[in-house]
């Protein structure tokens, strides 16, 4: 896990490609060798391709009126209809589209964010790092729900602004904290070990440094941080949503909700206005943190070996560290 | 005492960083509240002399430069003064928050009291039995309901207990038509019934969080030497579940408790809306239906000084447990 680009000049092109492939096969590998990695990409998969297949999977369209009134679910209308007569399945898969969409780019925003916050200030020291720990510190501590709520809400004043675009936004700008927190702490000790020393004795720059030999090293963290944004960034989008502060003209998750609410679905008992829109966000993330859980289970390996507690008492120290080699491989 | 005024500094920092975006937010964006108000008032005449004067009552005169309008607005701060609700006019802001900051207090209060006992024992028993079946089964099964949008767990409680077994009352924080407000049984018992599921919500959706804190804490402690030491010596085992390994574990636990709080501030927020629960959810999402930027503001700001204050509590009943952190060796 731990390569130097040093030797990098004497690498002709056939073993970058081997190399690549070999890193290659060993995602793949990690992927599927562990369950939970497993269970995990096999529910974001799924959601994906339900959001890409949309117009193969339904023929309504999901914000067109089909039928009058609400009806219970049929065979025609597998999820029943809304209270405006707009087919539900058609609303839940075409919304996966904006739902994943606006919690991803936010996420990628986000960890763009974090990268830069969390790996400079923890390279430079100092006084970088002390200005940087403090805004990072200072939007941690910060209740993110509620400044989201208020950026939004300020946000749509102007009709126009009432869009998916501006809460993706929104997003990227309250989610990125824990993440630099968590980059920042990794990269503290990571700066200190030989092949940062060696690369900066070499004179590389400093840009170089950061994004070139640190960032690989963290990759692992990186994209288990990603994950987790992506899951706030999806919970808080059909959060906003619900309080009505999205395009509430357009199917997604979170205007499903809204609508729900606002026709009182709840109280008359029309329940397939509501569970199968949350169902599906619960799902979603749950499918997401399972990949982070994978995840850390492989960068620690204390996680992973799992036998009853009775039985491992003197033999517990050898057994882990045997199982810590291969790990760090596989990631 | 100097890691106390350090942190207190910080506390400091943050409050006026929540407190300046408050101010800065509202002038970036298009328009300005003075004018959705004004905006409002259009079907009635407006002279150009009340708009002046609702302007100075919003603090957002294009005359005054702006760092006087900062200042002004600082002063009124620390005056009480939030301004005036659009929405429920001409209360003030501050009264609105008066009245729905004890019900949210409450409600998160008796939530995280609730899911950190709860959690953190749960955590410490499934990592003690660990790899038996209820260690393979709940992890999964929390993540699932951490995963679930609070809202979505509230509205699926208020179809459950409220609509269709009629068990529990939905809305409101207390029984409006029957009971007064008042240091009366009746009063109280009507304010826990209707709390139970706003507290249930909020329990399920957060449990999560402090069992896998706990579990694999517990995990890395139980491999030290001094659990072995004690499992040699023949302690009984409940001994050293508690005064070994859960001990020593639970301080993890302790530090994400601001990240915890946050999450339950949020989840809280959406709950009572659910409920129309009396709370500064309830009188965040009035405001935010009304474009009432004084009142979300407001909510805010209050939210967020909550949430340092408790933030600070923390890190003090931390540096008690932790001597390590006094002495800013950590």
């Amino acid at each position: 896990m731990q390569v130097t680009n040093l030797t990098n000049q004497q690498i002709d092109s056939s073993t970058i490609l081997d190399r690549v492939k070999g890193r290659r096969s060993a995602i793949l590998g990690a992927i599927t060798s562990n369950p939970k990695i497993a269970a995990g990409v096999g529910v974001v998969a799924f959601f994906v391709l339900i959001a890409l297949a949309a117009p193969l999977l339904t023929p309504y369209d999901p914000n067109a009126s089909v039928v009058t009134g609400s009806l219970p679910p049929s065979s025609a209308h597998i999820l029943g209809t809304t209270g405006l007569g707009q087919d539900m399945f058609a609303q839940i898969v075409y919304g996966a589209r904006i739902s994943l969409l606006v919690g991803f780019s936010a996420a990628i925003g986000s960890t763009v964010l974090q990268i830069l916050f969390g790996l400079s200030s923890a390279y430079f020291g100092g006084i970088v790092d002390d200005v940087l720990s403090l805004i990072i510190n200072v939007f941690l501590v910060l209740p993110g729900l509620p400044l989201t709520i208020v950026l939004a809400s300020l946000a749509s004043t102007n009709a126009a602004n009432k869009n998916e675009f501006v809460i993706a936004l929104v997003l990227l700008f309250t989610s990125w904290s824990y993440g630099a927190r968590v980059l920042r702490a990794q990269t503290l000790s990571l700066k200190e070990r030989e092949f940062v020393t060696a690369a900066r004795a070499s004179g590389e720059s400093s840009l170089r440094i950061i994004f070139a030999e640190i960032l690989p090293n963290e990759v692992a963290l990186v994209a288990s941080t990603f994950i987790g944004t992506f899951v706030y960034a999806i919970g808080a989008e059909v959060a906003l949503e619900f309080l009505g502060l999205g395009d509430t003209s357009r199917a997604s998750w979170g205007v499903i909700l809204y609508w729900a609410q606002n026709n009182g679905a709840l109280i008359v008992g029309k329940w397939w206005q509501f569970v199968p829109a949350g169902l599906c966000v619960a799902v979603l993330c749950a499918g997401l943190t399972f990949i982070n859980f994978g995840i850390d289970q492989l960068a620690n390996p204390r996680l992973r070996a799992e036998r009853p507690q009775r039985r491992r008492l003197l033999s517990e120290k050898k057994k882990i560290v045997l199982s810590t080699g291969p790990t760090k491989g596989a990631l | 005492m100097r890691f106390l005024l350090r942190r207190a500094g910080f506390y400091l920092v943050a409050l006026w960083a929540a407190v300046t975006f408050n101010f800065i937010i509202p002038r970036l964006m298009p328009g300005d509240p003075a004018e959705a108000y004004i905006a409002r008032l259009q079907t009635q005449q407006v002279t150009r002399a009340q708009i002046d004067a609702i302007r100075a009552e919003f603090g957002v005169n294009p005359n005054v430069p702006v760092w006087k309008q900062y200042f002004a607005y600082l002063n009124g701060l620390l005056h009480g003064n939030l301004g005036i609700s659009t929405s429920q006019f001409p209360s003030q802001v501050i009264n609105i928050l008066r009245e729905s900051l004890p019900w949210t207090i409450g409600l998160v209060g008796a939530a995280l009291i609730l899911s950190f006992f709860i959690g953190t024992l749960v955590g410490m028993l499934i990592a003690w039995k660990r790899g038996s079946w209820y260690d393979t089964a709940v992890p999964p099964i929390l993540t699932f309901f951490s995963a679930v949008p609070y809202f979505w767990m509230a509205l699926g409680l208020v179809y459950l207990f409220g609509v269709n077994l009629n068990w529990f009352p939905t809305d409101s924080g207390y029984d409006v038509f029957s009971v007064t407000p008042g240091w009366s049984i009746d009063f109280i018992s009507s304010v826990v019934q209707h709390a139970i599921l706003p507290v249930t919500t909020l329990v399920i959706g957060s449990l999560a969080g402090w069992v896998l804190t706990m579990r694999n804490m517990m995990i890395t402690t139980l491999s030290e030497d001094y659990v072995l030491m004690a499992q040699a010596k023949g302690l009984p085992e409940r001994r050293v579940m508690f005064n070994y390994a859960a001990r020593n574990a639970i301080l993890p636990s302790i530090t994400s408790f601001s990240i915890s709080l946050g999450l339950i501030v949020s989840g809280s927020l959406l709950t009572e809306i659910v409920f129309n629960y009396p709370g500064i959810g309830f009188a965040l999402y009035k405001g935010v239906q009304g474009n009432d930027y004084a009142l979300v503001e407001g909510c805010f700001l209050v939210i967020a000084l909550a949430v340092l204050i408790a933030n600070f509590l923390s890190e003090l009943i931390y540096a008690f447990l932790d001597p390590r952190v006094r002495q800013g060796r950590n």
